[in-house]
């Protein structure tokens, strides 16, 4: 094992948890505006995909892609929004999981019957494409690199429309008491439409960056919602914050995970019972991170007791 | 309004007649689709334990209805390759008995939802959701990259496991085995509901601080109630794996937990029957839309849809009004 091989690995992880945290922004937001559980949160990343895939394909540009994702994205999380998410603020969670299931199934089924079952690819644009030398000689694919760059300036970006803009403050003030800024004369139905619409963009976004890398296909958002909401559980519901430092923290754990821990069962196994020992476990890692942080700190990393 | 009671009667009558005119008239098929029904409403009973009378809206039962299901995979796939499960430190060896494999199957699921519920019950409502998902995912991922028992590609087990006195390779015998395990575990769950336990943990539902105040610890009622409900939704997935003679992953995936929540809603939260007839009403569902288009999931969708937005209390509310002393 190369000390250039770990660095790039911890790279991957880097570029993992942010894609990560798009997803987790927008869900933590919903949660903590609105108090939805979106689980068709995964069926918006997916949307973004398809629509990016869609449209580069048939315009062969990956920027008007992009742009068709986030707004295919925006455009399905105001519709569900006004449709059927504004019906449920007044409900208990289970409601919420159940109408968002069965999104789920109209939004899968749904992509399934518009583009077939078998996988889209996008291609990664010609700008980005091949590998960088970085400093210390590691080879590392350009568009990857770009995506972690991209990541940190949307999670930057993120952090500065919350802190600093007047929607921002709108944001903040409908989690700690939506009947006053109701009373102070805010549209709230409007705030929340527009919330929904954001996180929506968001997963669509990410949706779109990493269908360049894997395949875009039906049921690709679903791993990562379970990823996302193990990343909200550790860094603690409705804190931006929080969702960064979790999905970096899962990004990373993950991705070392698999790639060290059948190197360390090497040393004391042989090589195939160390792969597969190691492998199974890797898979259980992030599971395991989140149940160390629920036994000492239950509400999150970040989250208000 | 018709009387709950005779409406659970006419559900438990409708669902044996169902398979019986089939075996008269000579059609498995019907038969092993009222097995599955059969089933699956065991596995939404045992979690109405915990979701209706607990209200703990546990979104990772999967996990244990594939440990259940995984339990008679790896027991009958060791007697039927004639390999020991372990050798050292004691001789365990694999077996095609079906009470032995149920009582396996029943601790483990139990031991796991013990294990899980001692860390998810810990938090509440959505945190609660997440953590039991993410926990149920665990053990899916955990079976695709664990190579030695099939991995992705699940195990098969060549002949349907035995029980004393019965033939269980006959569609009729084993739907009845089923259907008596299934009456058995609806009286343990009405008797649980009006026991002392019972009430307390409906009582921790409505209003925790009351329960404390009388001296009971909610966190132990719900913990077992947990525990309990996990064991019973195992025992549904070791009859499944029974059933298709084949385990893999998927009876580990999310979508089996939110289809038995998906039961539980269709049939009515709370309700003894709810999941018996949300079962049904599914499996039904999944024949006739099935026979129409390919994409039906697209109509159960909307049907659910619909369902939690504009029809609450399910099918059983419809026909026999809201609950008495129900909140």
């Amino acid at each position: 094992m190369s000390i250039l091989l770990l660095i790039e690995q911890v790279l991957n992880g880097l570029q993992f948890g942010l894609m990560l945290f798009l997803m987790a922004a927008g869900l933590t937001l919903i949660f903590g505006v609105m108090g939805i559980i979106n689980l068709a949160h995964g069926s918006l990343y997916m949307v973004g995909a398809f629509a990016a895939a869609g449209v580069a394909g048939a315009t062969g540009s990956f920027a008007l892609g992009l742009v068709a994702a986030l707004a295919a994205a925006a455009m399905a999380g105001a519709i569900v929004e006004i449709t059927v998410i504004r019906r449920l603020y007044t409900r208990d969670h289970l409601d919420q999981v159940l109408a968002t299931f069965a999104l789920i199934l109209i939004f899968s089924e749904g992509t399934r019957w518009l583009f077939g079952s078998f996988p889209l690819f996008l291609d990664v644009p010609a700008a980005l494409s091949g590998a960088v030398t970085l400093p210390g000689g590691i080879e590392y694919p350009l568009y990857r690199l770009a995506i972690i760059v991209i990541g940190l300036a949307v999670a930057a970006g993120l952090f500065w429309l919350i802190a600093r803009t007047r929607i921002g403050i709108r944001i903040r003030a409908g989690e700690s008491d939506r009947e006053m800024i109701a009373a102070l004369g805010v549209d709230i139905s409007r705030l929340y439409t527009l919330v929904f619409a954001l996180g929506a963009a968001l997963a669509g976004f990410s949706g779109a960056l990493v269908g360049a890398i894997q395949s875009v296909q039906v049921g690709m958002g679903e791993p990562v919602l379970i990823l996302a909401f193990v990343v909200i559980v550790i860094g603690g519901i409705g804190s931006i914050r929080g969702a960064f430092v979790g999905a970096i923290l899962v990004g990373l754990t993950d991705t070392l995970g698999r790639f060290l821990l059948p190197v360390l069962f090497g040393f004391v196994m042989d090589p195939s019972a160390a792969t597969s020992v190691g492998s199974a476990l890797a898979s259980m890692l992030i599971y395991i991170l989140m149940a160390a942080v629920l036994l000492f700190r239950p509400t999150g990393l970040y989250g208000r007791a | 309004m018709i009387r709950e009671r005779y409406l659970n009667l006419a559900i438990m009558l409708a669902l044996l007649a169902v398979p019986l005119w089939a075996w008269v008239s000579d059609e498995p098929f019907t038969i092993t689709l009222a097995t599955r029904v059969a089933i699956l409403a065991l596995a939404g009973v045992g979690l109405n334990l915990a979701l209706g009378l607990g209200g703990l809206v546990s979104l990772g039962h999967a996990a244990f209805f594939g440990l259940g299901g995984y339990a008679m995979g790896i027991l009958a796939h060791h007697a039927q390759t004639y390999t020991p499960l372990m050798e050292s430190p004691f001789l365990i060896e694999g077996t095609k008995s079906m009470p032995v494999i149920w009582l396996v199957a029943v601790l483990v699921s139990a031991l796991a939802a013990f294990a899980i519920g001692l860390l998810s019950l810990r938090t509440t409502g959505v945190y609660f959701i997440m953590i039991t998902l993410a926990f149920g995912q665990m053990f899916y991922y955990f079976t695709i990259s664990w190579p030695a028992y099939g991995g992705e590609d699940g195990l098969s087990i060549y002949v349907r496991n035995g029980f004393p006195g019965l033939n269980t390779l006959d569609p009729i015998q084993f739907f009845g085995l089923v259907y008596g395990v299934l009456a058995l575990v609806l009286v343990f769950s009405a008797t649980l509901a009006r026991s002392r336990f019972g009430l307390a943990l409906a009582a921790a539902r409505q209003n925790e601080e009351r329960v404390r105040t009388v001296g009971l610890d909610a966190f132990r009622l719900r913990l077992m109630a947990f525990t309990i409900s996990g064991a019973i939704t195992g025992l549904a997935g070791a009859l499944m794996a029974d059933l298709n003679r084949f385990v893999s992953p998927t009876m580990f995936s999310w979508h089996m937990s939110g289809e038995f929540i998906v039961f539980i809603i269709l049939g009515g939260v709370g309700r003894l029957f709810g999941p018996v007839v949300g079962a049904g009403l599914f499996i039904i569902l999944e024949h006739i839309l099935g026979g129409l288009s390919e994409f039906w999931m697209i109509y159960l969708g909307a049907l659910l849809l619909a369902v939690v937005l504009f029809a609450r209390g399910g099918l059983i509310g419809a026909f026999s009004g809201p609950e008495v002393g129900h909140d």
